[in-house]
């Protein structure tokens, strides 16, 4: 699979303890495709894409980004931090650096890990925060911004490091529904500027309107892959059928 | 019964030693925080040998009294280790004090690092930060303003504790009081003089210890959601 894929996984095996919960996951993504996960919950959508920046370690299965492709289960701490710095993560909860302003949030990484200078970082950070219309909040901290407003600066951290592959974790299910409308919003922009990225989301809307391409998962597998129209309007598994019908 | 102008007599003679005292805390202060900072970190991270060593240190120097330790350092040491027979009073105490304190302040710093949530670690892994950088850059900061309140608390112990200095032959405000009370034998002044210029010396601190925790609550980021 790896080479004609901008980012895959191949036979991913993720244990917990005794409890298995992915099942051997083969997923190919192209680049600056934008796949949706979706499935009943404790199905391994999260745990799938933790596994792919090494948040968890998945005991087998190769790990491939660009020209880059590891083994989960022996991968090295410098192929580990190979991979992180070829991704992006934005979480369900935000998880904005709270010692640190929106700016210092987008330009942290920039700094620190790619060695940008400051001043460079900061002009970066700060057309990105025009970009998204927060200009105005760069030296807020998270504990004053909204939940929306942090989701989006989460967004623009992940934005900033221009990476080869974006993984959003359930980014809107931690939201009040007045703020989803603004994170949906911004996704389907990194998503048309042609990010390649893998959103787990409940947000069918989504789903259907902006990826490119939606797996169902359910028990561990990926159980169906296909265009949006056709998984919404023709889902041939019974499993990937009875879901729609309980969420649509 | 308590001569007032003996007391106020004294006053002046004492608080000559008032900078030693202090000198001697914050010296024994930095020193405790940088190894505890040391030790908290390789607790945390569970670095192999070195915890184990950590934990031995800790529970050594939590596990006996800070007065028999000054006196390992002080009389004990230089018969073992010949160098140590040039160490004065003031550096076993200080010594004594930074390895005293270093164990009680790795523990709490440890809670304090341990207390940021977990997903600012993940945040930092994410953007490809090494286990020092996350650290550096986003753990230890944040466990800082937990911990900036508590570290008060020890210099105040590390501060009184300094009076211990005195076991060792040095002058210092306590030392000093002993020498006034053995020539004049007004002992209940020359002590009086000693605990009240500790008491104000606390008071001071504690009203700095308050400001910060207002201003820690103030600026406190709590969890990450609004």
């Amino acid at each position: 699979m790896s080479g004609r894929c901008g980012a895959s996984l191949t036979g991913l095996a993720k244990r917990f303890g005794e409890t298995p919960v992915l099942r051997g996951i083969d997923l190919c993504v192209d680049p600056g495709e934008c796949v949706a996960i979706i499935g009943p919950s404790g199905t391994g959508k999260s745990t799938l894409l933790r596994c792919w920046n090494f948040l968890e370690r998945a005991q087998a299965g190769r790990i491939q980004i660009g020209d880059l492709s590891v083994d989960s289960a022996t991968a090295t701490k410098a192929e580990v931090l190979a991979i992180r710095r070829r991704t992006a993560f934005v979480f369900q909860s935000y998880a904005l650096f709270a010692n640190k302003t929106a700016r210092q949030n987008i330009a942290e990484g920039l700094t620190v890990v790619r060695g940008m200078p400051q001043a460079q970082a900061d002009a970066r950070a700060m057309s990105i925060l025009r970009d998204i219309g927060m200009a105005d909040r760069a030296d807020a901290y998270p504990s004053n911004l909204s939940g929306g407003q942090q989701q989006r600066i989460g967004i623009a951290r992940a934005m900033a490091l221009d990476a080869d592959l974006m993984l959003l974790d359930e980014p809107t299910s931690a939201l009040d529904p007045e703020w989803v409308g603004e994170v949906l919003a911004l996704m389907r922009r990194v998503a048309e500027a042609g990010q390649t990225m893998v959103v787990v989301t409940h947000e069918m809307q989504f789903a259907r309107e902006i990826a490119d391409r939606v797996v169902f998962m359910d028990g561990g597998v990926i159980v169906e892959e296909g265009p949006p129209e056709r998984i919404f309007s023709d889902p041939t598994d019974p499993r990937t059928r009875a879901f729609l019908q309980r969420v649509l | 019964m308590i001569d007032l102008d003996y007391m106020a007599g004294l006053l002046p003679v004492i608080l000559r030693f008032v900078p030693l005292t202090f000198g001697m805390a914050v010296g024994s202060m930095i020193g405790a925080l940088i190894l505890a900072a040391i030790l908290a970190v390789i607790r945390v991270l569970r670095i192999p040998v070195a915890n184990q060593a950590a934990g031995v240190f800790i529970s050594f120097f939590r596990g006996t009294p800070l007065l028999v330790q000054l006196f390992l350092f002080y009389y004990g040491l230089p018969q073992a280790i010949p160098a140590f027979v040039a160490i004065d009073g003031v550096t076993a105490a200080m010594l004594g004090l930074t390895l005293h304190f270093a164990a009680y302040m790795a523990e709490s710093l440890r809670g304090a690092i341990l207390g940021v949530a977990r997903d600012q670690w993940e945040a930092a892994r994410a953007v490809g930060m090494t286990e020092g950088q996350t650290m550096r850059r986003i753990i230890l900061p944040q466990a800082a303003r937990v911990f900036a309140p508590t570290m008060v608390n020890y210099f105040v112990d590390i501060l009184k504790s300094t009076s211990l200095a005195f076991t060792l032959g040095v002058t210092e405000m306590m030392g000093a009081a002993q020498k006034e009370a053995a020539g004049s034998f007004r002992y209940l002044e020359s002590f009086l003089v000693v605990a009240i210029i500790y008491w104000i010396m606390v008071e001071v601190l504690s009203r700095v210890q308050a400001w910060l925790e207002r201003r820690t609550e103030r600026r406190a980021t709590g969890g990450t959601r609004a």
